[in-house]
């Protein structure tokens, strides 16, 4: 018997030096890769211990990410921008990320607002189109501060039909709209007639179909769709194979039954079919409506929305009033150029799609979608230690959307942005890459880090703030 | 026999997992009966096949989760809920890693592995305090190896310590041997019933290496730090040390080890010692005040600390002259004789800093004008640490010389330069040189040294001098930079080896004439 009951277990934090010579006694010694918390600045270090050592925060947080977990979101319906997005006028544009002005916009999103503004029949030619952006009479806003989410350059025009996703539990809503599917399309800048042509066919021909097949269903549940498609190989951002069949699944027979041209509604299931990405656009309202439900919880330091416009990613907290953004320089995505492209080709990172991520989807559930991760260029046990190091900085995890591969462990979900700064770890986020220039359309998919500097910013404004 | 039924609306789970989920419930033996499953009308069938009936049932849907259970008694009941939802949140992580696991952070690592109970820290001492506070809050001991550590952040920690009843040793400790297992600078002793809680870092490893060589062995040894036993500090490890080791079964004797506190912690600490039931040496090095007490040895050096220690656990008593009983060795004469009239002096070149300071206490008693980098008295301190002058005694762990280098247990090539300066002096007659073996210290000490030794010999010898060196070894035979090997390389370079810090420091003395 020593002074341990079990005998000594060692930690070494420092120089392995005195790890090495422990071992060398033949005792096992763990060992922690030491580093400066928070990069060895002085003000955040002091901003963690001020705010971790608070009785309030923690509460906070764990409140916040209940809220988050318990949210349920349910696809209710479809419909044009301008009758339910609140704040849509007939001069709004959305768009993805924290605000931006028009002429500082990336390519692909000033080509998607040319194209925006040609399909509302405001201009004729994306030229015109162009001028009248600049002109000062179109008001433009991000999707996050009008309860919407947008793919890429995230356009949203006021006749652009959009999903009606609502969180049954809180009661809340969010918007997104109908993805057109890959190649020459409007999220990536396109703005050709057959662009056009497409988004008005969108909306007269696939709308009026789909909101019958919805309203015959009932609604369609998208916390189970989500959960079930994370156990059949979806991340659901940039694989949403599984989850766009169990919707199928759910809606064909639907299709079949309401009163509609069959030709019509033959159409609709099809184009839905067509696109093994139609969920992506259910997916990111779905987590949208669940985040929401956390923002405004006093003194939570937990993250509710990543998102990043091709310029800036920016970032919100909860326990910030609902209009802070805490952005930093978009980054360039690591991954995987299609043929015939390469990184010079390649826009910065772009889209509100990180809100899956920031759900603990997409890339924190990597590990979920081996079948993607060469997709984003990677290997399958790079795909689990990604999974795995999110939960190093989130609150919790969250049983519904639980991981097979990590023994259905929950995902990482809730990203604290305490511990971001505390670790150094950065969330991991699943994406495509968008050519530089509007049009061209996806070029790659990859691995993309915010940068720090959002929250290191949001950690200094919480530690103000919660005093 | 009492029922629960409850459905919770839109609660996705895989059915495998629920499966499983209910495997596991029913291994309890308050299980009677359980259906844990998503409400399918096949499970909702299965349920009421098995007598679990009711609306709430019938009307859940393929959605929604479905929990009933029948137990003895209603609290049986209540507590299988409870483990339902254990269950249904269980982090299901890895299996504990190996040991061996390389983490992020100290939260991390006690994620990982609630059982870890030492943390060895030696990040740079701006961040020590945090992590310290981290291994804390974490139910870690720790042994803080960091120096630079604010006398506030120390108090504060180490009265959070207490508190929780752990141990902070350190900062700037940089010995301990806990179970058997050293940490950081430590040597290969025996395990034994002798508890050493010291202040000093080669105070303590001189104390027990002694202790080993004379057949005794190490229950614990407690490194403290050496700024405990100041007055803001006011001693709280080396009480708490001294309160671990009278509690500690496998402790008979103990042994303290420190520089002369102030007098009021020196009060506190002997006080401390007096409530002890076992016996208790104190060796206050460098000590004149202190000789003799009701119950206490005090011990006149870190040799006597160790002889005095051993012979208590064996129930034995041992003379204490002041004197090493290693007598000084007959070459000594034969090197004396070798020495021309002017090479007088002594110089003393340490890596170790508390044999240093012993080196300072011993010479000073028998030579006039002994200075050194380690006095504290003033007219005993070097003007400069860089040139030595008459008698010196060198600390080469001083911050002057480690500045941007590790320390001279490590790396004990910047003693080197030295080495060679003092035998350019032609006042100098005898170099002292200790080499410090055991985990943490350089792999081989004695070889990093002995091309400069042999240099300063040819250097004397050119200008027709013979330069006499005494090394002392502080090492156990099992040390794993092998003792015996190291004193053979210092022989064979006619090099006389002295048998304790007090020993060389006497034959230093024989050969000089004192």
């Amino acid at each position: 018997m020593g002074l341990f009951a079990d005998g000594i277990k060692p930690l070494n934090v420092g120089t392995s030096i005195f790890r090495d010579d422990i071992v060398r006694q033949g005792v096992a010694c763990a060992h922690v890769d030491w580093k400066p918390v928070a990069g060895g600045d002085a003000r955040l270090v002091a901003a963690l211990d001020a705010l971790g050592n608070r009785e309030d925060v923690a509460q906070a947080n764990a409140k916040a990410v209940e809220l988050i977990k318990a949210a349920h979101p349910v696809l209710v319906g479809i419909d044009h921008a301008r009758n339910v997005i609140p704040g849509m006028t007939d001069k709004t544009i959305l768009h993805a990320g924290p605000p931006i002005a028009y002429e500082n916009m990336c390519g692909p999103m000033k080509g998607a607002i040319m194209g925006a503004l040609v399909y509302e029949g405001l201009a004729e030619t994306p030229e015109e189109a162009n001028e009248l952006a600049l002109s000062g009479e179109i008001e433009f806003s991000p999707c996050h501060e009008h309860h919407a989410v947008g793919p890429m350059s995230g356009v949203v025009s006021p006749s652009m039909p959009v999903h009606i996703v609502e969180n049954k539990t809180h009661g809340n809503r969010s918007f997104a709209t109908v993805n057109e599917g890959l190649g020459k399309v409007l999220r990536f800048g396109a703005n050709s007639q057959e662009v056009i042509d497409r988004l008005k066919c969108i909306e007269e021909e696939f709308m009026p179909v789909m909101r019958k097949a919805i309203e015959a269903c009932g609604g369609i549940d998208l916390k189970s769709t989500t959960a079930q498609a994370l156990n059949m190989g979806d991340e659901c951002h940039n694989r949403n194979k599984a989850a766009t069949a169990l919707l199928v699944r759910e809606l064909s027979v639907r299709f079949m039954e309401i009163d509609v041209d069959p030709q019509a509604a033959k159409k609709a299931l099809s184009f839905i079919c067509d696109n093994e990405h139609y969920f992506l656009n259910l997916s990111m309202p779905a987590c949208k409506c669940s985040l929401e439900s956390a923002q405004g919880v006093a003194n939570s330091t937990l993250v509710t929305v990543m998102a990043r416009n091709g310029v800036e990613f920016g970032i919100k907290v909860a326990g910030l009033a609902g209009d802070t953004w805490f952005t930093g320089p978009a980054q360039m995505v690591q991954g995987l150029m299609f043929p015939g492209f390469t990184e010079e080709d390649a826009a910065p990172d772009l889209g509100d799609s990180a809100i899956t991520e920031t759900m603990g989807i997409g890339g924190f559930a990597m590990a979920a979608a081996p079948s993607i991760v060469q997709f984003v260029g990677g290997s399958v046990p790079d795909a689990i230690a990604f999974s795995e190091q999110m939960y190093e900085i989130t609150e919790s995890e969250n049983p519904s959307y639980s991981l097979p591969v990590l023994d259905f462990r929950g995902a990482a979900t809730g990203i604290d942005v305490m511990k971001v700064v505390e670790t150094g770890i950065l969330p991991v986020i699943n994406t495509g890459i968008a050519h530089r220039v509007a049009g061209v359309g996806q070029v790659g998919a990859g691995i993309v880090h915010p940068p720090m500097e959002c929250f290191e910013k949001a950690l200094l404004a919480c530690t103000e703030a919660f005093m | 026999m009492a029922q629960y039924i409850c459905v919770r609306k839109n609660a996705y789970h895989d059915s495998v997992s629920l499966m499983t989920l209910t495997n596991e419930l029913k291994k309890s033996d308050e299980i009677e009966d359980a259906v844990v499953s998503m409400a399918t009308d096949m499970n909702k069938e299965l349920a009421e096949n098995i007598g679990f009936i009711s609306d709430d049932i019938q009307s859940a849907g393929p959605n929604d989760l479905l929990i009933a259970l029948r137990c003895p008694d209603e609290e049986a009941c209540e507590r299988m809920v409870v483990r339902v939802d254990e269950l249904l949140q269980s982090k299901k992580k890895k299996a504990a890693k190996s040991k061996e696991a390389t983490y992020r952070s100290i939260h991390q690592a006690n994620d990982d592995d609630a059982d870890l109970n030492m943390a060895v820290i030696s990040v740079a001492g701006d961040y020590a305090a945090r992590e310290v506070n981290a291994a804390l809050d974490c139910g870690m001991n720790v042994m803080l190896f960091s120096d630079n550590v604010s006398v506030e952040d120390e108090v504060a920690f180490k009265n959070k310590a207490h508190e929780l009843g752990l141990l902070v040793m350190g900062p700037d400790c940089g010995t301990a041997i806990i179970d058997g297992v050293g940490l950081c600078f430590a040597n290969d002793v025996r395990r034994g019933s002798i508890g050493i809680v010291a202040a000093s870092g080669t105070g303590l490893q001189e104390v027990s290496v002694i202790i080993d060589r004379l057949g005794g062995g190490i229950s614990q040894a407690i490194g403290t730090g050496g700024r405990d036993l100041s007055a803001p500090v006011g001693g709280m490890m080396m009480l708490d040390g001294i309160s671990k080791l009278e509690d500690d079964e496998d402790t008979s004797v103990i042994v303290l080890v420190s520089k002369p506190p102030v007098p009021e912690v020196a009060e506190k600490v002997l006080h401390a010692v007096e409530q002890c039931t076992k016996p208790v040496v104190v060796c206050f090095i460098a000590d004149e005040a202190h000789r003799g007490g009701d119950g206490i040895v005090f011990a006149r050096s870190l040799e006597d600390a160790a002889i005095q220690a051993v012979a208590l656990s064996k129930g034995e008593d041992a003379p204490s002259s002041g004197k090493s009983v290693y007598p000084v060795a007959e070459e000594a004469r034969r090197f004396a004789g070798k020495l021309s009239a002017n090479q007088k002096s002594i110089r003393a070149l340490y890596c170790g800093g508390t044999l240093a300071a012993e080196a300072l206490f011993e010479m000073s008693k028998v030579r006039d004008g002994v200075v050194s980098n380690v006095a504290k008295k003033a007219h005993q301190k070097m003007s400069d640490p860089f040139v030595s002058t008459g008698d010196t005694i060198v600390d080469l762990g001083d911050d002057v010389f480690t500045k941007g280098r590790p320390h001279p247990m490590i790396d004990p090539s910047i003693r080197c330069d030295r080495i060679v300066a003092e035998a350019m002096d032609e006042s100098v007659g005898v170099i002292l040189l200790d080499f410090e073996l055991g985990f943490g210290s350089n792999a081989d000490p004695v070889g990093a040294t002995i091309e400069a030794i042999e240099q300063a010999q040819k250097i004397a010898g050119e200008q027709g001098r013979h330069m006499a060196f005494v090394g002392y070894v502080l090492g156990t035979d099992r040390d794993y930079q092998d003792y015996q090997k190291q004193c053979a390389m210092l022989e064979e370079a006619g090099v006389l080896i002295a048998q304790s810090n007090l020993n060389a420091v006497e034959t230093a003395l024989a050969i000089v004439g004192a």
